[in-house]
């Protein structure tokens, strides 16, 4: 794994990655306690709860996971005196193909999400916490538990907080290999030592039954992580860094057909797609032209190149004026991306050249979800099947004439018919791929 | 003519039960949420997990044996069976196979001595396994890290960047 990071390009503004981008920098407690850890957190307990909650909604945080949820929102349906038990669970389930940010957080610095985890129990009266990690990161949920020790020989953690008459326990839970406990009731489920089925909604919010059916909040690694920099910079100052509805920094993972794949650390909204392909990742490979974007996470929606999107946007008189965007102008933050008909997702950007098949590319991600439909849905868990078959046989002998035809019937009758949201996750490929790129299926199926 | 099975849980040392029992305290409030957790013990420790490893976790979580049966079942990390001491998982997502993750799966089959093209059903089988019990080798689905594909999880480490002409030398380095 990378151990250290290369020098931050001039559009990365690195926060959670701060630290770790240090040289030297180790995942012990010393190492961090000298780059002033723990400090936010000793700033939080001087404070009342209903106040750090205010700070993180002014802070304009959204949750980094691919939900995109205002995390301070969440943190308020949480009812500080209610009398019942409330619990945090941090979502460190990084599956979701095309994301691998949270992974070098829980191996390099994971007294960031301890420190931003206990701040945010303080604040939600929570007094046990899990850190689910999946069972593919073994090491992380070793060097995670090793830092929740030194934290509780530390006193920052278990009882009476540095004095402060605040409890915590965290313990570190890892998964077994199934992508669908990234949903937060599937996590949940499997937290409770059950088949990980998700819960539906309503009313299984986890805000009113969570785990144990009792009030909890689900936050990804990252998005904890950022409590502690909203407390240390202050949230005016934080969210001043992004968009309006869109604070802070968010990490941008780059795979696929550029020069320099990487994760990026970048201000929300301060570069567009362009900027991010050509200017932070070195642009495409010699005499390569772009194809397709997959611009939040496998389930977000394709975008071709040469596209152009009718969306508002902000003129130079400062009046909302419509107007038509191309692909590479659009601004890599939540808002853009949805008025493009797609999201900003986990923040995971697949870039594919024209070298690439998209039937091939689609047959990849349609098998990665027909394995991991958890099968409680039957649109779901025949139809993830079904577009795996369709595609294989298209890319292979046995393509039939009615093939696409076939593919978007079934992903038009799994989305907004399941459960939870793997249903619109493995049918927006499809659909997508099959709206950007007709011809390729067409020419295949004839 | 009887056939003697052998029990894993019939070699239980006291430092196994103790690590279980500890495992099960970090859930004070259900002591079924340590199911995973004592699943991972178990086949960190006997490589696989037979029946009377999911009745001993049962009777230890106050829980019946399909409880445990049907977590076993589900999770593909989990498997009945012995596999090679070596785990080699290759990541078979988008950004590997873009990467080349299907050519250095091939490779891994051939150096360690397997069928590249052999089917693997999951379901609690182990993966394909060369004859010595020495290495195993599968696709899995996305590692998550997917700026340096193509990768692999190769018994606890993550390596990464893998091309064909490293293979040999990375399966050298297991042996």
């Amino acid at each position: 794994m990378v151990s250290l990071l290369p020098a931050p390009h001039p559009k990365e503004r690195r926060i959670i990655f701060g630290n770790i981008s240090k040289p030297g920098y180790a995942p012990d407690i010393e190492t961090y306690l000298a780059h002033g850890g723990y400090e936010s957190l000793k700033k939080a307990l001087g404070m009342k709860p209903g106040e750090i909650v205010d700070m993180i909604k002014a802070a304009n945080l959204r949750g980094r996971g691919g939900a995109g949820f205002p995390a301070g929102a969440k943190w308020s349906f949480i009812k500080y005196d209610d009398g019942k038990p409330h619990y945090i669970v941090v979502n460190g389930d990084e599956s979701e193909p095309g994301t691998f940010k949270d992974r070098y957080i829980l191996h390099q610095d994971p007294h960031q999400l301890i420190e931003g985890l206990a701040i945010a129990a303080f604040a939600t009266n929570v007094q046990l916490s899990y850190i689910y990690i999946r069972c593919e990161f073994p090491k992380a949920a070793k060097i995670v538990w090793e830092a929740i020790k030194e934290a509780k020989a530390k006193g920052f953690l278990g009882k009476n907080i540095l004095g402060s008459g605040f409890d915590l326990e965290i313990y570190v839970h890892q998964g077994a290999g199934a992508y669908i406990c990234g949903e937060e009731t599937s996590l949940l489920e499997s937290l409770e030592g059950k088949r990980p089925y998700p819960r539906i909604k309503p009313p299984y919010f986890p805000a009113v039954l969570g785990l144990y059916m009792k009030p909890t909040i689900v936050n990804n690694v990252e998005t904890i992580c950022h409590v502690r920099h909203i407390l240390a910079m202050g949230p005016e100052e934080y969210a001043k860094m992004g968009t309006p509805g869109d604070g802070g920094t968010r990490t941008m993972c780059v795979s696929g057909d550029v020069l320099r794949p990487g994760f990026y650390e970048i201000p929300c909204g301060a570069v567009t797609l362009g900027e991010l392909i050509n200017d932070v990742c070195g642009g495409l490979k010699p005499g390569r032209k772009l194809k397709a974007v997959i611009p939040g996470g496998s389930s977000a929606k394709v975008l071709r190149a040469g596209e152009t999107f009718k969306m508002k946007v902000k003129g130079s008189d400062g009046q909302m004026v419509d107007k038509e965007v191309p692909l590479m102008d659009l601004v890599m933050d939540a808002s853009t991306l949805q008025a493009a008909g797609t999201m900003v997702g986990s923040g995971g950007v697949m870039i594919m050249d024209d070298s690439r098949d998209m039937v091939w590319a689609l047959n990849n991600l349609n098998q990665f979800y027909a394995h991991e439909s958890c099968g409680q849905c039957t649109p779901c868990r025949e139809g993830s099947l079904w577009m795996s078959k369709v595609t294989t046989r298209i890319i292979g002998e046995g393509a039939r004439p009615d093939d696409a035809k076939n593919l978007k019937n079934i992903a038009d009758n799994i989305a907004g018919r399941t459960v939870c949201a793997f249903g619109e996750a493995c049918s927006w490929p499809t659909q997508s791929f099959l709206a950007k790129f007709p011809d390729e299926f067409e020419k295949r199926v004839k | 003519m009887i056939e003697l099975q052998t029990r894993q849980a019939d070699s239980l040392t006291t430092e196994f039960i103790a690590a279980a029992d500890e495992l099960v305290s970090h859930y004070p409030v259900s002591k079924r949420s340590a199911s995973l957790p004592l699943l991972h013990l178990w086949q960190n420790h006997f490589g696989f997990i037979d029946d009377s490893g999911i009745d001993w976790i049962a009777a230890r979580l106050d829980l019946t044996s399909i409880n445990i049966l049907e977590l076993v079942t589900f999770y593909p990390w989990f498997r009945r069976e012995q596999a090679g001491k070596t785990i080699i998982r290759v990541c078979r997502t988008l950004a590997c196979a873009l990467a080349g993750s299907y050519e250095v799966k091939e490779k891994f089959c051939q150096t360690v001595g397997l069928d590249p093209h052999g089917e693997h059903h999951g379901f609690g089988h182990a993966p394909p396994t060369t004859a010595d019990g020495k290495f195993s080798v599968e696709f899995v689905e996305c590692l998550a890290s997917c700026g340096s594909a193509p990768v692999a999880l190769i018994n606890d480490d993550l390596v990464e960047n893998i091309t064909t002409a490293d293979v040999s030398s990375i399966v050298d380095s297991y042996k």
